[in-house]
């Protein structure tokens, strides 16, 4: 075929869509800013619903990526020009890229939770976010606070930077429902002894098996489950958490004493992300995500001719409906490659 | 605590504050609670500080007490509001510093508001025109008082006989800090250090020789809450509220407290006292209490000024052991003597409150 498509972002969405692009014939540049492919994959240690670990995801991933797929790491785009239905792409090393078609695959970025004052990430010792405790998770050591003692009892905020106008996102993450409940399970797994709670607005616990998992949390592992938002979280003497949330079932305010206190952080476009925006022109809608050409037929079409997204660079999602998006993307690419207009077709 | 953490939230609120020319509004009830208090910010900012400060005589309420009451409606509190704007306007001033947290809550309130509905200033001025023939300007600084004694807070320092640090021990005072909720809870970018963790009091308090604790009810009403105590039926919740607040700071043994608010240090002296009184519990060392100061009259102790001539004399938990930690000297046989040394007369012994040593 003989022509060039650019691939900006080698997380999930890009390595998927590298190797989709490369298997039809299309000659694909991926750049990747890191200095290893794999994005928020690299640090996820379980995935839900399954509990299969990441690497294994990012092993199959990886199998995509071969030979003919030209992989540039450590860099990243600083300047975009189109000319001709060409994109030329000038990267941070000083290459200049020229391409017929560009995949914006960079991804989200977890809220930064010390943005919620009240709750105290930064501040309090023993406030973690969810992507710290997978980490401790992956670090394969021994689970303990900062004070040195094995945490007694966990509380899981979920929501945390998502449906919330105050921080200015009112959209739902997705992820966090189903991660803090499979968090939940890992923790009790690693110390049967601790009680561990999730305070939750609504449970959306809506892919195949998230519902059963939420069960097996409930049944096989004691998870508490308890409808509300926390308002405030204060450091005790000896390092632990006092929370105050409101009982929302019961319409009781709790105050409880927290051992360790998990934030379930949602999504926001990454830095990366934005800078595309900027750099193409590319629209964003309310949420500040890559505006989709439309929400229902063209998920994958941005609003600039040529320049094509797929996966959470438009809106948080599971790896599941990344990978799903990242194929869906090389389709899209490979009927506006070959000049056929799938939009434009008669009923 | 990570110090570094809440350092790093303080650098995003950090606010403007006037150096000088200063129209200064009282508080409706300051004077009734704690006498001295706007004296002595007054002689600091005058003596110490060789300011202009100016008070208006025709000054009046800004009817935050009822405005948050829901007695006053908005735009009554907006026009009586625009009246005190008028008077600094004509007065040659511009930059306005109200005595009262919820004054300070009340005049930013009313300039966001105009700030995105112009049409309500609009109004307002028209109000204000119709009933008083009175014009007025925007004030081009905003700070309450408790900010310009942070702003000078090192000046203060340096002036200072002496620290807020334990003259027995040489250890640092343990000072529990208490802001007024609306000096930042409703617009967080207008309080020094913001909402959830504010430096204002903090600043003062380091920079005075003290430490700073950080408790888990820190950021709890102090009781006053307006509704809980103006229902006298609600009071209860009143106390209910301050003894939540002492108990969950009794553990770190503070030596003060120190507010920033009319009602807070009032609130919280007074139900130490009915609390003592009803439980036969105290929260400091020796039955004796916790001392609790506004940020004026930590300042004067600080300076060194007579402790009975900021009116030390009428809070209801004794300020003495206070002043004996600091190494602070009084005379206690002029403890109630007024002005032109009258006899202003002696409270009642408490039956558990310890005022042994203390002149009654």
């Amino acid at each position: 075929m003989g022509k060039d498509v650019l691939i900006i972002g080698g997380g999930i969405a890009g390595m998927e869509a590298s190797a989709y692009l490369s298997a039809m014939g299309y000659q694909v540049t991926l750049v990747e800013k890191a200095n290893e492919l794999g994005g928020h994959l690299l640090r996820w240690e379980r995935l839900f619903p399954t509990q299969r670990h990441g690497k294994e995801v990012l092993s199959f991933l990886h199998c995509g990526i071969d030979g003919k797929i030209r992989v540039i790491k450590n860099a990243e785009p600083v300047a975009a020009v189109t000319r001709d239905d060409l994109h030329i792409v000038t990267l941070s090393t000083g290459e200049v890229i020229t391409a017929n078609a560009v995949l914006i695959t960079t991804g989200y970025k977890t809220f930064d939770a010390s943005r919620k004052e009240e709750y105290g990430y930064g501040i309090y010792n023993n406030v973690v976010t969810s992507a710290d405790l997978e980490e401790m998770f992956s670090s394969g050591k021994e689970m303990l606070t900062s004070s040195g003692i094995v945490p007694r009892r966990v509380g899981f905020i979920h929501c945390v930077g998502s449906r919330d106008e105050k921080v200015g996102n009112i959209y739902c993450s997705k992820v966090c429902c189903v991660t803090a409940v499979k968090q939940a399970i890992e923790l009790k797994e690693r110390l049967p002894y601790a009680e561990a709670f999730c305070f939750y607005m609504d449970l959306r616990m809506y892919g195949m098996h998230f519902e059963e998992l939420y069960k097996e949390a409930q049944e096989k592992h004691g998870v508490q489950f308890i409808r509300g938002r926390l308002s405030e979280a204060a450091e005790n003497q000896d390092h632990s958490l006092l929370i105050k949330v409101e009982d929302t079932l019961t319409g009781r305010p709790l105050k409880m004493k927290m051992d360790l206190l998990v934030l379930m952080v949602g999504f926001e476009p990454s830095d990366g992300t934005q800078k595309m925006a900027e750099l193409f022109h590319l629209e964003t809608g309310s949420t500040r995500f890559l505006k989709m050409a439309d929400e229902h037929t063209s998920t994958n079409v941005s609003s600039v001719q040529g320049v094509f997204l797929a996966g959470t660079c438009s809106a948080p999602r599971t790896i599941t409906s990344t990978i799903t998006d990242a194929r869906a993307a090389a389709a899209k690419i490979t009927s506006y490659l070959s000049q056929y207009s799938i939009e434009q077709r008669e009923n | 605590m990570k110090e570094e953490g809440k350092k790093k939230l303080w650098q995003e609120y950090q606010k403007e504050i006037a150096d000088d020319r200063y129209f200064y509004v009282r508080s409706c009830v300051r004077q009734s609670f704690f006498p001295g208090a706007e004296q002595a910010f007054l002689k600091i900012m005058r003596e110490e500080l060789g300011k202009d400060v100016f008070e208006h005589a025709c000054h009046t309420t800004c009817t935050g007490i009822a405005y948050h009451a829901d007695v006053v409606p908005f735009d009554t509190t907006m026009t009586v509001v625009a009246r005190q704007f008028s008077l600094m306007t004509e007065s040659g001033y511009q930059n306005l510093v109200p005595s009262c947290i919820t004054s300070f809550g009340v005049y930013t309130e009313i300039l966001e508001t105009w700030k995105h509905f112009p049409e309500v200033e609009a109004k307002v001025r028209e109000f204000l025109f119709k009933a008083t023939g009175r014009t007025f300007e925007i004030p081009k600084n905003l700070a309450h008082a408790s900010d310009v004694i942070y702003k000078f807070r090192d000046s203060i320092a340096s002036r200072a006989k002496y620290k807020l640090v334990n003259q027995q021990t040489g250890e640092p005072l343990r000072v529990v800090e208490h802001i007024g909720c609306h000096y930042a809870k409703m617009f967080p970018h207008k309080g020094i250090g913001g909402a959830e963790f504010p430096h204002v009091l903090i600043g003062m308090v380091e920079s005075w020789g003290g430490e700073v604790i950080d408790y888990p009810e820190r950021r709890h009403c102090c009781g006053f809450g307006f509704r809980q105590y103006l229902v006298q039926a609600n009071r209860g919740y009143s106390v209910a509220c301050s003894k939540k607040k002492f108990e969950s700071m009794e553990p770190y043994m503070p030596d003060l407290i120190v507010t920033n608010c009319p009602g807070c240090p009032m609130f919280l002296d007074r139900w130490q006292y009915v609390i003592a009184e009803m439980e036969n519990h105290t929260y400091g060392a020796d039955k004796q209490g916790i001392p609790v100061l506004t940020f004026e009259e930590m300042a004067a102790m600080v300076l060194g000024y007579d402790p009975w001539e900021i009116g030390l004399q009428v809070h209801q938990i004794p300020v003495e052991p206070l002043m004996i930690k600091m190494g602070i000297p009084f005379d206690p046989g002029k403890k109630y003597l007024g002005k032109n040394s009258k006899d202003m007369g002696r409270p009642e012994i408490p039956d558990y409150l310890n005022y042994s040593g203390m002149k009654i």
